[in-house]
């Protein structure tokens, strides 16, 4: 009878405990690998063989070689540089496209839509060489406008997609009355929809920026040693005749925390962003 | 001409909005998808394209084959189409189905009243803010069959250590796991966002119904979430067909060659070795006409049940 009353949100101490454990076990599978990393960055070379080694023989002179005795300075400028560029073009483009397949019904409009969803599917290996003729006649090869460009066409499709349906969201009522009040179309758009929609922009501008800031297939074939970003300068710590992971993890963790921090900044606006573009499309 | 001018003149504003970006991928994807096309139906390679060695511009000498490539690929002959194939469907498979499994069964804890929530979502969605090639990284050392942590971990729940990164069907494990761990945080967040506008009367009325929690997650649950759930697994299925980090990254040059998937595959045979840029592209013609297909069959399917 006691079971029977209890509501559908209040539970026994045994399930209670049930949830707790699996949510925590959960976490912890979620979180280990990043502290792993995190707790190997201040041992010595051998640290991820022989974990004890951190203990006794912690530095912090990984974090001094990775900074100041290693070119990881430099593919970190470059690293930023690339990913503000694709995150500015990024946000901008998926923003006017967005706004423009969610209020104006033109010509082209639902073309347009599918083939945003089919450049989805387009793998890497299709494009990737005749990409690499074109940035060479372009004379954008290894350049950072060329990579912008390219991170763009990546992230824009999928992000324009979302920001649609985030503008969906938000009520036709309002744009009428900007236009009302004598705003053009682009006045609507950058006076009123814009600054409602920063959740939805919060989150297309961290996925710009991650897409940039991770990406490995082109940057390991269009950019030479002097504009490598982390993602491949990295590698060259993996893939050496005798790899040094002390040096990897540190610069790992270095790596992590501007993603986690923008991470951190966006993720109160990431379950609404993301379920406006998962639901309305 | 009158139609077109008052087209234009009712319109200009969304086209000017769209045009940027309708440009940008002409340039960037169409054109390069066309010639890639093209290159697909040439014997195009490393000796026979057009280059340039000091100020000699040599042109190139490659001729068009018709279907051959194709032929090659779909008849075996190559030799790795279908082998690569069958594991590209299992990877993609076992990896959508373990994401969104996981996710679901998380996000409805994550859906429940409970202290600490805020916590909990941080931590889950983690692996989601760490760029994949580092989550990459961090369990190539963690696997490593001598000295990794993960033999040791498992060990304490008395699974025996295994050389993950080395046998044929360890590694196929290894990669799986791996993308699964990135894998989940963004179908814990889409359906955290699905669970959250399934309204409480539906549950309440489930309730006074008599439903077990079971039948109610059944019948209310997963039907209310259908939306949300069709779209994340195209998306997943899309993602992992196209995965490249982790398979490319996990093993290194450790690679026995039986991960790969089609589009690795592809990649290694342009850019390892003497490049073979038509069956390159052959391959990446072929992987995108299987999204295609999968995408139209799956996207009919979901629309007639929905019709019901």
């Amino acid at each position: 009878m006691t079971a029977r009353k209890r509501s559908r949100n209040s539970r026994g101490p045994g399930a209670s405990a049930a949830l707790h454990l699996t949510l925590a076990v959960a976490s912890l599978c979620a979180v280990f690998p990043v502290l792993w990393l995190l707790y190997l960055s201040f041992g010595p070379s051998g640290a991820w063989a022989s974990p004890g080694q951190v203990l006794s023989h912690g530095t912090l002179g990984n974090y001094a070689d990775v900074l100041f005795r290693s070119d990881f300075p430099k593919w970190f400028l470059n690293t930023v540089i690339i990913a503000g560029g694709t995150t500015a073009v990024g946000v901008f483009l998926a923003a006017t496209t967005g706004y423009a397949v969610s209020r104006m019904r033109f010509p082209g409009r639902r073309p347009l839509m599918w083939s945003f969803l089919i450049t989805q599917m387009f793998p890497m290996i299709v494009l990737i060489v005749p990409l690499y003729r074109l940035m060479t006649d372009l004379g954008l090869l290894d350049s950072f406008p060329g990579m912008i460009l390219v991170y763009s066409t990546i992230s824009v499709p999928f992000c324009a997609w979302m920001l649609k349906g985030y503008f969906d969201t938000i009520p036709v009522s309002l744009d009428e009355a900007g236009q009302m009040d004598g705003l053009t179309p682009f006045g609507t758009f950058y006076r009123i929809v814009l600054p409602l929609a920063r959740p939805g922009l919060a989150v297309t501008a961290f996925f710009n920026f991650m897409t940039a800031w991770a990406e490995v297939a082109y940057a390991s074939q269009f950019l030479s040693a002097d504009h490598f970003t982390l993602a491949v300068g990295i590698g060259t710590f993996a893939e050496a005749q005798r790899p040094d992971w002390a040096l990897m993890t540190a610069a790992a963790v270095i790596i992590t925390i501007p993603a986690a921090v923008v991470y951190l900044l966006v993720q109160r606006h990431m379950v609404s962003g993301l379920v406006a573009g998962g639901t309305k499309s | 001409m009158q139609r077109l001018r008052r087209s234009w003149e009712r319109h200009w504003y969304a086209w000017a909005m769209v045009g940027p970006v309708v440009v940008v991928i002409a340039v960037l994807v169409l054109y390069p998808l066309l010639y890639g096309l093209f290159l697909s139906f040439t014997d195009a390679n490393e000796a026979n394209v057009a280059k340039n060695i000091g100020a000699n511009h040599i042109p190139a000498t490659f001729h068009l084959v018709g279907l051959h490539n194709y032929w090659q690929v779909l008849s075996g002959a190559d030799g790795h189409f279908y082998p690569r194939l069958v594991w590209t469907i299992v990877w993609t498979v076992g990896c959508v189905a373990f994401t969104y499994g996981i996710g679901v069964g998380l996000a409805v804890l994550l859906n429940r009243p409970i202290r600490g929530k805020i916590f909990y979502r941080l931590a889950l969605i983690l692996p989601w803010a760490v760029p994949n090639f580092i989550g990459v990284y961090a369990w190539r050392l963690m696997l490593n069959g001598q000295y990794g942590v993960f033999n040791r971990i498992i060990g304490l729940v008395g699974i025996p250590g295994q050389a993950w990164l080395d046998g044929e069907t360890a590694q196929k494990v290894a990669v799986i796991i791996v993308n699964v761990w990135l894998g989940v945080p963004f179908m814990v967040v889409a359906l955290l966002g699905g669970l959250q506008s399934i309204p409480a009367e539906l549950h309440e009325a489930g309730e006074m119904d008599g439903a077990s929690p079971w039948q109610r997650f059944r019948s209310i649950t997963l039907p209310s979430l259908r939306p949300v759930s069709s779209t994340v697994i195209l998306l997943g299925t899309i993602w992992t067909f196209n995965m490249f980090n982790v398979i490319y990254l996990l093993l290194g040059q450790n690679t026995t060659g039986s991960t790969d998937i089609l589009v690795t595959y592809g990649y290694n045979l342009v850019f390892n070795g003497v490049a073979n840029y038509s069956m390159g592209s052959t391959y990446g013609i072929v992987v995108l006409l299987i999204l295609l297909g999968f995408s139209i069959f799956y996207g009919r399917r979901q629309l007639k049940e929905e019709q019901l």
